[in-house]
């Protein structure tokens, strides 16, 4: 009895010691322990506004928004973001137009301008910052397991 | 008529002050009237300047309610108040003109808003945002008439560098500002205060 009670805890001592060693590696996302301590908000990282267009990671993905947007009005009164990328500001800003699925109510109906349920377009695209994931992204494109190249490869093996 | 304009000159050459005032000094010297009417004359202007630029100052600006609770409130997040390089814009330096005739000129026409402040027109919240556009509208025209000057008085064109602007701005500025087709305000509008609703303005939809 003695001896199988032993031989549990010898056997317990790598998964105690397992878990340990992987919180160590894991980012702490929950904040100061107690949660009640109060921490300096980290710095605020940099926008990236190189204005270079981002691929999509997928074909719904909302494009990114490649260029600072500070001070930038959504609200009740104004929209600035439209003063470039609505249609017939386009021409004079040479910004991509709003896609047509922004003209759109939800049951298909095509409205004559920019539907209120798109209005606020920060909701879905968003600018990047230079800041550094904190777990590791290990998102595949989908291309990479359809593309030719990709089969053909599998192919050969 | 004409015996009427004859009688109120008579009353005027006849008035005690007026004859004081038209007689040549019987015990002041010569010397003392002129240094004396330059000394007064320093401490006029140098009073009526020092009030002019107290006026100017964002103290008083702010010392309205309208002012502070509203568009002063507004200006502190945007970066014409904290920016990394420190150098604020204050209330004159965008509202006021810096040289003397055209600032006179503002100041005069600044009579009404003093009227507006006693009368109290835009005295609550909710004065205010109704009149928002219309204040607005005032500023743009305004701006857009002298070529946004207070813009300009930080913001040359000749000394941007439109290498260290990012592409799309500095195409924008090659193509508009460059060229005179537009000005600083016609595209930069609402960077220090909200806007209003922006429905009808040309860029606006």
């Amino acid at each position: 009895m003695r001896r199988s009670v032993f031989a549990v805890l010898v056997a317990a001592v790598p998964l105690f010691a397992a878990g340990a060693i992987l919180a160590q590696d894991a980012p702490r996302l929950r904040g100061p322990e107690p949660f009640t301590r109060e921490t300096p908000a980290p710095p605020m990282q940099r926008q990236i506004t190189d204005d270079v267009r981002v691929t999509r990671n997928y074909p719904d993905q909302p494009p990114v928004i490649p260029h600072s947007i500070e001070g930038y009005a959504v609200d009740l009164n104004a929209n600035k973001c439209m003063s470039c990328h609505a249609r017939k500001f386009t021409e004079q800003s040479q910004a991509p137009m709003i896609s047509v699925t922004h003209y759109q109510d939800r049951a298909g109906n095509t409205l004559g301008g920019l539907a209120p349920r798109r209005y606020v377009c920060v909701a879905c695209h968003v600018p990047q910052t230079t800041a550094r994931p904190l777990v590791e992204n290990v998102f595949t494109d989908m291309d990479a397991l359809t593309e030719p190249e990709g089969q053909a490869q599998r192919r050969q093996r | 008529m004409a015996a009427g304009i004859t009688r109120a000159w008579g009353w005027f050459r006849g008035n005690r002050w007026v004859k004081t005032a038209l007689s040549p000094p019987a015990y002041l010297s010569l010397g003392f009237l002129t240094l004396g009417g330059f000394v007064a004359g320093v401490i006029f202007w140098g009073g009526f300047n020092t009030a002019l630029e107290y006026t100017n100052t964002e103290k008083f600006c702010v010392g309205c309610h309208e002012m502070e609770a509203n568009v002063f409130e507004e200006l502190k997040g945007t970066i014409h108040f904290t920016n990394r390089s420190g150098v604020r814009a204050g209330c004159p330096d965008c509202h006021v003109p810096h040289e003397w005739t055209n600032k006179i000129a503002r100041k005069m026409q600044a009579s009404k808003e003093v009227w507006g402040h006693i009368f109290g027109s835009i005295d609550t919240r909710d004065k205010f945002l109704a009149m928002r556009k219309h204040l607005a509208e005032r500023e743009w025209e305004r701006m857009k008439a002298n070529d946004s000057l207070e813009c300009r008085n930080c913001h040359s064109s000749e000394s941007m560098d439109l290498v260290k602007q990012n592409p799309r701005a500095a195409s924008a500025h090659e193509q508009f500002l460059f060229t005179g087709e537009k000005t600083c305000i016609d595209c930069h509008k609402g960077i220090a205060h909200k806007l209003p609703d922006m429905s009808g303005v040309p860029g606006w939809q």
